[in-house]
């Protein structure tokens, strides 16, 4: 027998009885971020394709929610700190050491870049707009044109943005390959920010940064197949996401064979899944409710059964969300022991 | 230069009064504690051993803190002692997932505190608090750089471990047993 009890009476707030530093806005964050990475993936790559034409809905509509769930993400990033007025301290330096400096500076690329890409296509997807009174005409009719009767169209007010929007629908092909590669960066990193800290023995493996990527992706393509109204579109990214459940629940059962066969600390690590406390939350609610049905369902569906293309791709998105903060509760229960 | 700590075990009886010392001397907020005591109990009775140790920051010569730090307000000063800047540190909490030692904490101004083996005290020649108040002893601290400090001859005669050695940190702390 040997027992270890902190007798000092030690009760450091977020760190006794056990260490408790990232609550809830850590795991959403990382769920925003990777499902941004994936949907500015898939657009990236199929508008180098060049099939932006037939794959409408994953080059110009579904990229809108990557800037939305970056800027959410942020939010709650800046929430979790909590020396919150000093935030500007991530831009004074590169450490490339330093997980959280890569995620920085990928962010500071990868939000312009997404907000670009989104609005060079705004015109095409809504051709007309009339907003009269009310406050989103006031604000449109801050840079957009609008005559007597208050109406608003899609000409800029200044001639510099419009000249920049002429440059950057011409350079399409630049933006990206740019947001193809800091996508990929984006969603790999989301899981190397846990997998460097050694002193957590769930996190601290290989294959976390991959596993992360394409949980990004999966969910990604999901929202690509719902907000889609393409038949062939659905079926591609019904697909894709097939491919990328397989791929993914290979990575966890890898994850797991490394732990069993890794150190005391790691067999630790991986018993809180094995009839610990995250068994039913990872079991049933990740891996059979967000892995396993989805892609039941997707199968029947190309199988020329009609299951409505929100089950899979909600079962999906509430298995990624679910599955980050399970590691992130679990992973920061996991320690050495000495 | 490289400042080093070795607590003797054999000695320790747990009393707290390094906690205590530290707090006092480094105005440690309400609740909170740089440095504590593990209490270790080995065996089944009647062959039972019991070992006290008194830990904090093991000032590591591999930092995992400052590697993960993403602006740099973790650093090792002169000595090999791991300080934190105020003004740079964000609050976003890295470096304490990082130290398998539990060390850090979050200061309630939001910045990331622990123990600074009282480098204001070393600077003029003194202990840190801890060392200076123990009523046993057990605690040396100096160079371990230079052969002839009390606390390079004592681990080069006594038997020692670190803690989490497989942690790949290289702790600075080491305790005699």
């Amino acid at each position: 027998m040997k027992e270890e009890l902190i007798v000092s009476g030690r009760m450091n707030l977020n760190i006794d009885p056990v260490l408790h530093v990232w609550h809830w806005q850590i795991p959403l964050y990382l769920f925003l971020g990777g499902l941004a990475a994936g949907v500015l993936f898939f657009a990236a790559l199929y508008f180098i394709r060049n099939e932006s034409e037939k794959y409408q809905t994953a080059v110009k509509i579904a990229p809108i929610i990557a800037p939305i769930a970056i800027v959410l993400g942020l939010i709650a990033l800046l929430l979790d700190l909590k020396h919150k007025l000093y935030f500007w301290q991530l831009y004074t330096t590169i450490r490339l050491d330093s997980p959280m400096s890569w995620g920085a500076w990928v962010l500071m690329l990868i939000t312009p870049l997404s907000i670009i890409w989104v609005a060079t296509y705004l015109k095409e997807i809504f051709p007309k707009i009339e907003l009269k009174k009310g406050f989103f005409g006031k604000l449109f009719s801050f840079v957009f044109k609008h005559d007597d009767n208050e109406k608003v169209n899609w000409d800029w007010k200044y001639k510099w943005i419009s000249d920049f929007e002429k440059l950057m629908i011409n350079n399409r092909k630049t933006l990206a390959w740019l947001l193809l590669i800091s996508s990929v960066i984006l969603g790999v990193y989301t899981g190397i920010l846990l997998s460097a800290f050694n002193a957590r023995p769930l996190w601290n493996n290989a294959i976390l940064g991959p596993l992360f990527l394409v949980s990004g992706l999966s969910t990604g393509a999901a929202s690509i197949m719902w907000l889609s109204k393409n038949h062939e579109e659905q079926k591609l990214f019904s697909k894709i996401d097939i491919l990328l459940i397989v791929i993914e629940l290979f990575f966890i059962t890898h994850l797991f064979m490394g732990f069993l066969a890794g150190p005391e600390v790691q067999i630790e690590a991986a018993k809180l899944f094995f009839g610990g406390e995250f068994t039913i939350y990872f079991g049933l609610f990740v891996v059979i409710l967000g892995l396993i049905m989805p892609a039941i369902f997707e199968v029947l569906e190309l199988n020329g059964y009609r299951v409505h293309v929100a089950i899979p791709a909600l079962l999906i998105l509430f298995g990624g969300l679910l599955f980050r903060f399970v590691m992130v509760e679990a992973g920061q229960i996991t320690r050495y022991l000495y | 230069m490289r400042y080093g700590m070795a607590i003797d075990t054999k000695k320790c009886v747990g009393c707290s009064d390094c906690v205590v010392a530290c707090q006092t001397e480094n105005n440690i907020e309400h609740g909170y504690a740089r440095d504590w005591i593990t209490e270790t109990i080995e065996g089944i009775y009647p062959s039972m051993e019991l070992e006290f140790r008194s830990e904090r920051c093991n000032h590591c010569e591999n930092t995992p803190c400052v590697r993960t730090c993403p602006t740099g307000a973790s650093h090792i000063i002169e000595g090999g002692i791991v300080k934190v800047t105020h003004s740079e540190c964000i609050g976003c909490g890295a470096c304490i997932e990082s130290c398998p030692y539990d060390a850090r904490y979050f200061h309630t101004e939001g910045w990331v505190d622990k123990c600074t083996f009282c480098d204001h005290r070393v600077a003029n020649g003194q202990d840190p608090a801890c060392v200076s108040v123990c009523p046993t002893y057990c605690m040396y601290f100096g160079d371990l750089d230079d052969k002839n400090s009390q606390v390079s001859k004592i681990i080069a005669t006594r038997k020692w471990k670190v803690l989490a050695p497989e942690a790949g940190t290289k702790p600075q702390i080491f305790y005699l047993t």
